[in-house]
């Protein structure tokens, strides 16, 4: 989509597209699901599953059943040998083989906001300047050209989605807040002929304005932008956003949640070509009740996440995505008086895997007691790098910011065991 | 139903009564002393400041635009000083306004006005707090952005506010300028470092973050021995339940007592050594008495630092073009040589003169001939175009930020003034409508005076958001529903509806193109015309972009 800010669609290239589109069933299914390859052969993307609040480690990929720090949860095994993961998630359990659990991920950043920017970017926040998320990375330099949708997409609402920072605000995540029921701003509010007519409208009123200043008028971009924007919206890969004619069954098997449909809408979007998506899923800062609040989530994040790894590799989808499922930190081993766990940076646990990365490991290891420092540390930069690697990305390319200081696009090292 | 009823109704009640109690109606200005600028001074002011660039235009052989429209004008700097379009209420009393002078009486008109002092408030106080939430309790923004509008209010000298804030003691609810220091505590501990760094970029214009772990790599005067001495200065600082306070200097040695975490190692960054304070130029500013705190801001304000009247200047001279004299507005290069004065300079030291007057400050800005001139520029070829623009011979396109887009459709969808005086459910509307609007177009925090281009879901949400769909629709009492009904021709109502959008009157192409839309539908079938049109305004570039 970005490329077209070099190839400027005209007015009239949109009317003549949108005149065709009218006899578009006669034409091959240039559609969604034609869009893409699938397999090793597809240029790979980059879905995170966000969770919004820092999930506790120990109610999820790291628990410590029977001892002082474990709580109630209990473990259970998985298809991933040696690796035992909470009880709340016998679906998950089951899907882990094709995936990696590192237990042992650092962060310095305990505050939310500042967390989030840390492990969403893998840069701690600067206040002159904005880093990218490292979605926005990956969509900005894994480019797509048939796509008429944004690259990077997230679903779900949270309160810092992913930003494209010194990139641009071009590269910010599409915003989706309520996937499958509603896609906010995308349908005209008129019928076609009354908005040709407002276009036409618009048309007289810019020219007007243009008048005597078409140079500076013509640098803002204004009309460019508003054309992408209608591309986009008569576009037919806006279906992607649409769960209606997804069999029910599979509709259930994600969940009835905001984030189940997110997660479902994330694996059409991946068929359509869209680089890098995050689903939020709210609602884990469990500082009190802890474990019910656990149980909540489990109950989104279970089936839906399970279901999106199963469909994956069922759509020979997983060889070329990589899917991370992350918090901006975890949980204190210590459970609070209101039986409540705090923000936790010191060591926290993340589920990667796809994209062509090894499979099979459980990297780190963490103290039952709570006392120890975790065995193996990541820092999230360095995961970021592995990533960036993984998918074809020069972690160390540097791009020039805005106070004209070049900067990595991930300063971290690739953890070498986690690529194939 | 009746056990819902009546609590609803009281908690409504409740609400409502709130609501009107928290924002008094504004009063009603009159020719307060203040109010009378001495015409000469300020005419001296800004004679100044346009002898300066006209001698530049006339070295560099830069052609200045011609004179915009008055009614260009209003519109600029209601967009700058309230952050919205100027209602068709205004723009008609402007227009029967025939006294000369009527933009100055208008700019300062706005000054009064509430909505200044609010929206301004908000603008500096992301350069001095930030717009991140901060620690729970202890950080109380919304205190800090009213004491800071009313002190805009009062119009307090600059120099003041700032001495008030990077000084204050007590609780962050009775003196709300001791946010300035609690926006900076991070997980029960306050960074020193922070407010080093914030003080630097919000007062003198510069960064030094950077100097945090190394010198600053283009500027060899800051070193990072200099960053430590600056946030030395914070040393003594304590945050404690009875607010902020300075410990004394006889007291022990001072470190940074971090708090303990489980699982932190003994001895990690437990005790940290509070540097000593000390200053990176000027140490002669510094007096002798008082705490360390307040040297310091004696020291940033004192009249012989440029960077302290260059930096705000350049702030206030950003916020009112759309764009900084010196880009980026927190990290200028040093000062240009005493005798090689820029306009930052000039500006600054007059801004001085007349005792860190801001009111005084905006308002040579607003009379200056730069401010006035059309963004129309006769040059032919970009160059020529970009020199115009670098030595401010013509207005610069820039822009609109998200809370001015929002503002200005708001404002757009009524005839009468939205302010403190508006109907009760107007002001609900554009506070929920504001926050909302903002959030999704993108915020920009104190990053909001660097320029990027419009997004795709900008486009759309100005094309097909329910904001828009509510603010063109002839439904209810907005805008376009008394243009449609109340106009007594054709004529009336396009002419009406580019007053209310852009304060100007159509061209003769774009008359004549809404009269034959509107001429070729019957009577009842106009308001649907009349809402096309609005839609048409709303999201042409002339709408989203200042000139």
């Amino acid at each position: 989509m970005n490329d077209l800010l070099n190839q400027p669609v005209t007015r009239r290239s949109i009317l003549q597209s949108a005149a065709g589109l009218g006899l578009s069933f006669l034409m091959p299914a240039l559609n969604l699901k034609a869009a893409e390859q699938r397999g090793a052969e597809r240029t790979k993307s980059l879905l995170i599953l966000w969770m919004a609040g820092g999930p506790s480690q120990l109610e999820t990929w790291d628990p410590h059943a029977g001892s002082a720090t474990g709580g109630q949860t209990k473990a259970i095994k998985t298809a991933l040998p040696g690796a035992a993961i909470s009880s709340l998630y016998p679906q998950v359990a089951e899907q882990l083989g094709e995936l990696n659990i590192i237990r042992s991920l650092t962060s310095k950043e305990g505050d939310h906001e500042r967390g989030t920017v840390y492990v969403k970017t893998g840069y701690r926040p600067d206040p002159i300047f904005t880093y990218p998320a490292i979605s926005a990375i990956v969509a900005s330099r894994l480019k797509n050209r048939d796509l008429e949708i944004p690259a990077h997409v997230s679903l779900g609402g949270g309160q810092w989605p992913a930003r494209g920072g010194y990139l641009g605000a071009s590269h910010d995540a599409f915003r989706i807040f309520n996937p499958g029921r509603h896609i906010n701003n995308l349908k005209s509010m008129v019928g076609k002929d009354r908005q040709a007519q407002r276009l036409k409208s618009l048309d007289v009123v810019t020219s007007a304005f243009a008048r005597g200043k078409q140079l500076q008028v013509e640098r803002t971009l204004h009309q460019h932008t508003i054309d992408q924007a209608l591309q986009m919206m008569s576009s037919e890969q806006l279906k992607a956003f649409e769960i209606g004619d997804e069999p029910e069954a599979v509709q259930d098997a994600y969940g009835d949640s905001q984030f189940g449909r997110g997660c479902l809408v994330a694996r059409r979007l991946l068929e359509t070509g869209v680089r890098a998506i995050e689903v939020t899923l709210n609602g884990w800062d469990s500082h009190a009740s802890n474990h019910e609040g656990h149980v909540t989530q489990s109950q989104m994040l279970d089936p839906a996440f399970a279901t999106l790894i199963s469909e994956l590799k069922q759509r020979d989808l997983l060889q070329s995505t990589i899917v991370l499922c992350i918090g901006e930190f975890g949980r204190t081993p210590k459970i609070n008086p209101l039986d409540g766990r705090d923000h936790w940076p010191n060591w926290f646990s993340c589920i990667v895997g796809g994209g062509g990365l090894a499979k099979g490991l459980v990297i780190g290891e963490t103290d039952p007691a709570g006392t120890k420092d975790a065995t193996e540390p990541i820092p999230v930069n360095d995961l970021y790098a592995t990533l960036l690697q993984q998918l074809g990305i020069d972690h160390e390319e540097e791009t020039m910011t805005p106070i004209g200081r070049p900067i990595a696009l991930s300063d971290g090292t690739p953890v070498g065991k986690l690529l194939s | 139903m009746k056990r819902i009823i009546a609590p609803l109704t009281v908690v409504l009640g409740v609400f409502a009564l709130c609501f009107a109690a928290v924002r008094p109606p504004q009063r009603i200005q009159t020719n307060s002393p203040e109010s009378i600028v001495a015409a000469d001074d300020l005419s001296e002011s800004v004679s100044v400041v346009d002898g300066f660039l006209e001698t530049q235009w006339r070295t560099e052989g830069v052609a200045p635009a011609a004179q915009a429209d008055d009614l260009q004008v209003l519109r600029r700097l209601a967009l700058s000083l309230m952050g919205t379009v100027p209602s068709l209420e205004e723009v008609r009393q402007f227009e029967a306004d025939e006294a000369p002078g009527r933009l100055e009486r208008w700019t300062l008109r706005y000054l009064q006005d509430d909505r200044f002092a609010d929206y301004f408030a908000e603008r500096l106080a992301r350069s001095y707090v930030g717009v991140e939430g901060g620690a729970f309790v202890i950080f109380r923004r919304d205190r800090f952005v009213s004491w800071l509008a009313e002190e805009l209010r009062k119009n307090t000298p600059y120099d003041q506010l700032v001495r008030v804030m990077v000084a204050s003691e007590g609780l962050w609810t009775g003196e709300p300028a001791s946010n300035f220091i609690t926006s900076a505590v991070a997980e029960d501990n306050l960074d020193r470092n922070k407010l080093a760094a914030r003080s630097a970029r919000a007062f003198l214009g510069q960064s030094i973050d950077c100097a945090q772990c190394h010198d600053h790599p283009f500027n060899e005067n800051l070193r990072e021995a200099d960053f430590a001495g600056l946030a030395g200065q914070f040393g003594r600082v304590e945050v404690a339940a009875l607010g902020v306070h300075e410990m004394s200097m006889s007291g022990p040695d001072m470190k940074s007592k971090k708090k303990k975490k489980e699982g932190d190692d003994e001895d990690e960054e437990a005790d940290e050594p509070i540097p000593d304070p000390a200053v990176p130029f000027g140490k002669d500013w510094l007096p002798d008495d008082g705490t360390t705190r307040q040297k310091f801001a004696v020291w940033l304000t004192h009249a012989e630092n440029r960077r302290f009247e260059r930096a705000i200047t350049n702030r206030v001279w950003g916020l009112m073009f759309g764009r900084p004299y010196v880009t980026p507005v927190d990290d200028m290069p040093d000062p240009p040589a005493a005798d090689q004065p820029d306009l930052l300079d000039v500006l600054g030291a007059d801004f001085r003169q007349h005792g860190y007057d801001l009111r005084h400050l905006i308002l040579t800005i607003a009379s200056s001939r730069s401010f006035r001139l059309d963004s129309t520029h006769p040059a032919t070829d970009s160059d020529e175009l970009a020199a115009a623009e670098e030595a401010w011979a013509v207005f610069p396109l820039t822009r609109l930020r998200p809370e001015q887009i929002i503002g200005s459709i708001i404002q757009s969808s009524w005839v009468r003034t939205v302010d403190q005086n508006s109907h009760l459910v107007v002001r609900f509307m554009r506070f929920t409508k504001e926050n909302d609007f903002v959030n999704e177009y993108g915020d920009l925090g104190d990053q909001e005076l660097d320029q990027d281009l419009g997004t795709i879901p900008q486009a759309l949400l100005r094309m097909n958001s329910e904001v828009t769909r509510d603010a063109v629709k002839t439904d209810l009492m907005t805008a376009s529903t008394r243009v449609a009904g109340m106009c007594r021709d054709d004529e009336s109502i396009v002419e009406t509806a580019y007053l209310i959008c852009f304060c100007r009157k159509p061209t003769p192409p774009e008359e004549e193109h809404f009269l034959s839309l509107l001429a070729e539908v019957s009577k009842n079938e106009k308001s649907r015309i009349v809402e096309d049109i609005f839609w048409a305004l709303f999201n042409s570039p002339e709408f989203s972009w200042n000139h």
